[in-house]
């Protein structure tokens, strides 16, 4: 075990050392070649730091907490198959979750990042889904704006002592719900109307993001509640260490 | 059947049914994606704009595209399903030292 542990996390590692040290361009869902050059770039620059944090908190994470490496692994595999599942909504588009919350609340919003522009590196690449040109501002939304907001909801419910399936679901749908509302944002600052500028961008980007993924949050939010119920029960240890119980994520 | 089995399945049924709904109550659409929904948005707020930069791959079409998809939920379902099979085989073990 104690081997097959070495090797994903020598994955991640690597993963995460390539792509934290080259220069980010930029790019998530937003498609391939539909950001101008200089968003593209400002976004991108705008991630640098994040992930910078995201690493050095992955190391931390493999160097104090090795045993709840397994964890981590699962978190990011869980990232990763919720990003691939395009789910028809009722605007009658599809789109789909992004999984970057659930892992957000146990191991910090910084490492997150990490796991989500492998996620994003992964589609743009091979899937042509996202892209290469818009992978700073995809990563914007998707791993550090919504990791970053789950957490947010995950302290302060914990604060106000709310039960931990309700902390856990409001976390994974809000956050991905805001994912999508980041995305809509950023094209319409790219791309504001000559009727209205900004704001009418605004508000057409999210009647086409936001509005269907208000079924797809709630369907993380389910699954979120889902897994953390399998990992109470079986993970007892290693959630004990991540300090779930006590209400935050391990620094 | 414990409280918590009970939970998993009725949230599970849930999910279902929020996934189904739309294609039982919505007759004539594809459900296509939503990027391609906002490529249409930008092209009606700004006809001029020109995509600068083209997906380095070019997948023949949807089957191929599929099979990506299909395979990244797979290579995740089955790092997942390995981590939760170690975690309960652990727990059921560890109980009967």
């Amino acid at each position: 075990m104690k081997k097959n542990k070495r090797i994903f996390f020598s994955v991640i590692l690597v993963f995460s050392l390539v792509f934290g040290s080259a220069e980010a361009a930029s790019a998530m869902h937003i498609m391939e070649g539909f950001l101008p050059l200089n968003y593209c770039l400002i976004w991108g620059a705008v991630c640098i730091p994040f992930l910078i944090l995201g690493v050095s908190s992955i190391r931390k994470i493999v160097e104090r907490n090795r045993k709840t490496l397994l964890i981590l692994v699962m978190v990011g595999a869980y990232a990763f198959v919720l990003s691939a599942l395009k789910i028809p909504s009722v605007t009658g588009s599809s789109s789909h979750p992004t999984g970057t919350g659930l892992g957000a609340m146990l191991f910090g919003p910084t490492a997150m990042c990490v796991i989500g522009i492998i996620v994003l590196l992964f589609q743009a690449i091979l899937l042509a889904h996202g892209g290469l040109t818009t992978l700073g501002a995809n990563t914007f939304s998707m791993a550090i704006a919504g990791p970053f907001v789950a957490y947010g909801v995950y302290v302060v419910c914990n604060k106000l002592k709310a039960p931990k399936a309700v902390t856990v679901f409001l976390a994974a749908s809000i956050s991905n719900l805001f994912t999508y509302c980041v995305t809509a944002f950023q094209l319409a600052l790219a791309h504001p109307a000559e009727v209205g500028g900004f704001r009418a961008s605004f508000a057409e980007f999210l009647g086409i993001f936001a509005v269907t993924q208000v079924p797809l949050a709630i369907i993380e939010g389910l699954l979120a509640v889902v897994v953390i119920k399998g990992l109470e029960a079986y993970a007892r240890p290693e959630l004990t260490e991540l300090r779930y119980f006590e209400g935050g994520a391990i620094r | 059947m414990t409280r918590n089995v009970k939970i998993t399945i009725i949230l599970l049924l849930l999910i279902v049914a929020i996934v189904v709904a739309p294609l039982l109550f919505i007759k004539d659409s594809e459900f296509g994606g939503t990027d391609g929904k906002a490529e249409g948005a930008i092209e009606a707020i700004n006809p001029d704009y020109e995509p600068w930069f083209e997906s380095i791959i070019e997948l023949p079409g949807g089957e191929t595209e599929s099979l990506l998809f299909c395979l990244q939920a797979g290579i995740g379902a089955g790092i997942f399903g390995f981590g939760f099979g170690y975690l309960v085989a652990r727990k059921k073990y560890q109980k009967g030292e």
